[in-house]
């Protein structure tokens, strides 16, 4: 087994468990911690496949930013010391049903399908191809995504402003 | 028929109706005498028009070649159901129709006149006018139908605003209960009326009226042969279509809601019960005398019969009766009788048509001198404030003019020659000697039996005791005294009108004569009847008491209208709320709500159950969103390929 | 093919990751698990953008760069949701997925 192949195992099975892990923790701040390790495990995945950028911004926006505002309100509304109460197992056989059925589902219609590999050679992605798509607005370029993402995310935040604050009355 | 254009006769019963939209709706805005005079110009106007065309009928242009002819002056298809059945709305001229035009239209105008006086100062003037109309525009509507269904719309519509106007004191109870019991009455016989009409239209496959009764044509001679129950088809028909005409004319068994109809304002009771709804029965009696006469003979006898007991059974009722309105209800009866007698009798074409001319030759005079006795009284109560006679007498000296009307009338309705009601109730009695000897007889009777009793009202109320009043009685108004006297010289003179030149079964003029073996002896017993009242009345003596007291068992009964109500209550409380209603309420509560109410409850178990879907939780929605979402991609990718 | 790693083995570890997600979405009482739970199943979609973007069309770049978009996006969403739980829990004191069921009125 080649090294390369041995990462991408090591790194799958890195994702599927804490995965698991982290969807059945019943200490909330550990689960954090598992969608920590997840994610970064998914920036691994990102290295592996030679897309550098996109990886670095997986673990600086997921690890570094998301992850730290969930922990903050973690810290801020629930007691950390405390385990969740145990799931009800009806619900968790349906639960666990849907997901198997449905993953089930994916994988065989996943297998039947033949993908036609291209031989085209691979684009070099470094920061100037990047940064010069994100502004390009002509053939593969992505001015108008990147403008409307940006304003997505201002009204994302003034959104969370207004929701977050105290209301005057209360 | 010429080429005279009828058509203008639609507005005689369009401009009630709009006067009684107006009224009706902008009513309280008027000042309370303006709503009076616009009701009584409204019907000025269509009295002129009405008068008008019974002289452009009768005189110019109706009579063709010896006949009346039957013109349809309009005729609107209303309700188109299939190529066959059809609903139309229309104007019929034809004799019996423009004599009820004439005669509608007059009395209407005089009570609208005269209700401007005597309904002053009461609450809801401008509803009273608006109902009067409505009434006026119904009974319109009905006299100049051109078929049946027309007619039975019109029929319900008079009911309807009969009912209006008998509970017009909507406060008083008993005005509440008569207005029900005339409604209920009238319209369970009505019911007996829409299934006559039904077979009747079944069997002929027509509505119209000059279809049905044209004696030459086939609609009239089918349904003879069918027999049922021992008469053909064609006779229970017509037996069921009077039942409607009994219910609305008050025959005995059905007359109990008139009397009480006397809660009503008297003008109305001039109006509605005395002159012109009343007689809608003798009217579609009259409307349809040839089907009655060629394919329903046993139907005619026993119209006769039931009109002759019930002008014999009333006549006797009004003798013992205190309120004065009550005995003119009794008389109303009486004389309702006669006609529905004299058509019995009738027999088709010229002489043999005696009865059918007479019955409406006393049509007419009666609408004139019982609206006439009805406005005295009126009159009388108005100054009075009362209606029970034992509180009256003496009044001659206080109401001149109403006591020279009211005595004017009085002589009429007793048959004095040359009053007009001597004419008439000479051809009914005349037609009634030629077919039937034991009517002839009992109509001898309440001829005598009517004078009596009319006369008794009279000199107890005019002359007898003087009594003591709260406040002196006053003459009334002119706007009320004018109506009395127009109609005390409408009662004078009508005899002298030759009906039988113009209103006839066959619609051919013939001559009428008097026939004096007949008229003297019934001049007589209505002097003998007189005579016997103005003994027992004219001055205050014992004879009542005493007569009272021999006839204890006729009295009695008499006095309590034979008791027909109380066997009516008996009836419907007793056996048909106990024993019919009673189960059908049962069965309405258990069985057809109790289904009602098991689906609304399954309805509601079952909402109860789903609402558990929509329950809020985040997840389950999730759930099923995700199954569903994989039960899709499941069928689209795997189950449905071609 | 690509060190021997077909394209299939990544889009079966998403589809697994995507799918633990959707077990935790549904199973997870505690508003910011559920949210958690979301983050996952984003990230599975990513993986997915991306592995198709380096086999099947190497010679491109959209697969990545809806990648980074996928990622401002729940960023964006992240921050939404969490002032959102944060004003739920102003008004139950707790974040309990099943007390918020007032919206079905």
């Amino acid at each position: 087994m080649e090294i390369n192949e041995l990462m991408f195992v090591i790194i799958g099975a890195v994702i599927i468990l804490f995965s698991i892990f982290t969807v059945t923790s019943r200490r909330i701040l550990r689960a954090a911690a598992f969608l920590l390790f997840v994610l970064v495990a998914t920036a691994g995945l990102y290295f592996w496949l030679e897309y550098q950028f996109l990886a670095a911004v997986q673990i600086t926006l997921y690890a570094g930013g998301i992850v730290v505002l969930i922990i903050f309100s973690i810290l801020l509304t629930s007691n950390v010391g405390e385990k969740i109460d145990k799931v009800e197992t009806k619900k968790v056989i349906f639960s666990a049903l849907a997901a198997i059925a449905g993953a089930i589902l994916c994988i065989t219609t996943i297998l039947q399908q033949q993908f036609q590999a291209t031989d085209a050679l691979a684009q070099e992605v470094n920061m100037k191809v990047i940064g010069k798509s994100l502004l390009n607005y002509g053939e593969n370029g992505y001015a108008l995504p990147f403008e409307v993402i940006s304003v997505l995310l201002l009204a994302a935040m003034v959104a969370a402003i207004v929701i977050a604050k105290k209301s005057k009355t209360s | 028929m010429g080429d005279f254009n009828f058509s203008y006769c639609v507005w005689i019963p369009l401009i009630p109706l709009f006067s009684f939209l107006i009224l009706g709706l902008f009513g309280n805005k008027f000042k309370e005498k303006l709503t009076g005079i616009l009701g009584t110009l409204a019907l000025g106007i269509i009295f002129a028009l009405s008068l008008y065309t019974a002289y452009e009928y009768f005189f110019v242009h109706g009579l063709v070649n010896g006949t009346y002819q039957k013109i349809i002056a309009i005729n609107v298809t209303w309700l188109q159901f299939t190529d066959k059945l059809h609903i139309n709305m229309g104007v019929l001229l034809d004799p019996i129709s423009v004599m009820m035009l004439v005669v509608v239209t007059t009395v209407s105008f005089m009570v609208h006149l005269y209700s401007i006086g005597y309904m002053k100062g009461e609450r809801g003037v401008e509803r009273y006018f608006a109902f009067l109309s409505l009434f006026t525009f119904s009974m319109l509507g009905l006299v100049i139908a051109t078929n049946i269904f027309q007619m039975y719309i019109f029929w319900e519509l008079v009911g309807v605003s009969s009912y209006l106007l008998i509970g017009f004191y909507y406060q008083k109870p008993s005005a509440v209960a008569a207005s029900k019991k005339a409604f209920i009455v009238t319209r369970f016989a009505d019911l007996g009326f829409l299934i006559g009409i039904l077979i009747l239209s079944f069997i002929t496959g027509t509505f119209d009226f000059i279809t049905l009764t044209d004696p030459a044509g086939e609609a009239i001679h089918r349904g003879a042969e069918i027999g049922f129950m021992g008469m053909s088809v064609m006779t229970w028909a017509m037996l069921l279509i009077f039942m409607g005409g009994a219910g609305k004319s008050a025959m005995f068994p059905l007359h109990i809601w008139l009397p009480d109809a006397m809660e009503g304002p008297t003008p109305v009771s001039a109006l509605i019960h005395a002159a012109t709804m009343v007689v809608a029965g003798v009217y579609l009696v009259a409307r349809l005398f040839p089907i009655f006469h060629f394919s329903a003979q046993p139907a005619l006898n026993i119209i006769a019969y039931v009109g002759g007991f019930t002008s014999l059974f009333a006549a006797v009722i009004a003798c013992t009766q205190l309120d004065i309105k009550r005995v003119l209800a009794f008389s109303t009866l009486s004389q309702i009788g006669y006609m529905m007698l004299a058509l019995g009798v009738s027999g088709y074409g010229s002489h043999d048509g005696l009865g059918f001319m007479a019955s409406n030759f006393h049509l007419f005079t009666h609408a004139m001198f019982k609206a006439l006795l009805f406005l005295g009284a009126g009159a009388i109560i108005h100054a009075v404030h009362s209606n029970y006679m034992n509180e009256m007498g003496g009044l001659r000296k206080h109401l001149p003019i109403t006591h020279a009307t009211f005595l004017i009338a009085c002589l009429t309705i007793a048959g004095l020659y040359p009053l007009s009601g001597f004419f008439s109730k000479d051809e009914i009695l005349a037609a009634a000697f030629h077919k039937d000897k034991l009517l002839f007889a009992v109509e001898y009777c309440v001829a005598g039996l009517t004078a009596f009793y009319m006369f008794r009202l009279y000199f107890v109320v005019f002359w007898g005791k003087d009594t003591q009043y709260h406040h002196k009685p006053h003459e009334a108004p002119f706007t009320m005294t004018i109506p009395l006297m127009f109609l005390a010289i409408a009662s004078v003179f009508a005899g002298f009108i030759p009906f039988s030149e113009l209103v006839t079964s066959d619609s051919i003029p013939f001559e009428g004569e008097i026939d004096w073996m007949i008229a003297i002896p019934s001049i007589a017993v209505g002097l003998l009847g007189i005579l016997i009242a103005m003994i027992m009345y004219r001055k205050e003596n014992n004879y009542p008491a005493r007569m009272a007291a021999t006839l204890k068992y006729l009295y009695r009964w008499s006095f309590n209208k034979f008791y027909i109500d109380e066997i009516y209550l008996f009836i419907t409380k007793k056996i048909i709320f106990r024993y019919i209603a009673r189960p059908v309420a049962w069965f309405d509560r258990h069985m057809v709500d109790g289904t009602m109410n098991g689906i609304a409850g399954m309805t509601n178990v079952i909402s109860f159950r789903i609402r558990g879907l929509q329950s809020g939780q985040l997840q389950k929605y999730g759930f099923v969103f995700i199954t569903g979402a994989l039960a899709l991609a499941l069928v689209f990718i795997y189950l449905w390929t071609k | 093919m690509l060190h021997g790693i077909r394209l299939e083995y990544f889009l079966i570890l998403a589809t697994l990751m995507f799918f633990v997600g959707v077990y935790g979405f549904l199973t997870r009482k505690n508003l910011i698990t559920m949210l958690m739970s979301i983050e996952l199943i984003l990230n599975a979609v990513n993986i997915n953008f991306v592995a198709f973007n380096k086999f099947l069309f190497p010679d491109k770049l959209e697969g990545h760069f809806f990648a980074l978009i996928v990622i401002a996006v729940a960023a964006a969403e992240a921050a939404v949701a969490i002032a959102i739980i944060i004003n739920i829990y102003r008004h139950f004191s707790n974040i309990n997925v099943e007390n918020v069921d007032e919206m079905k009125y």
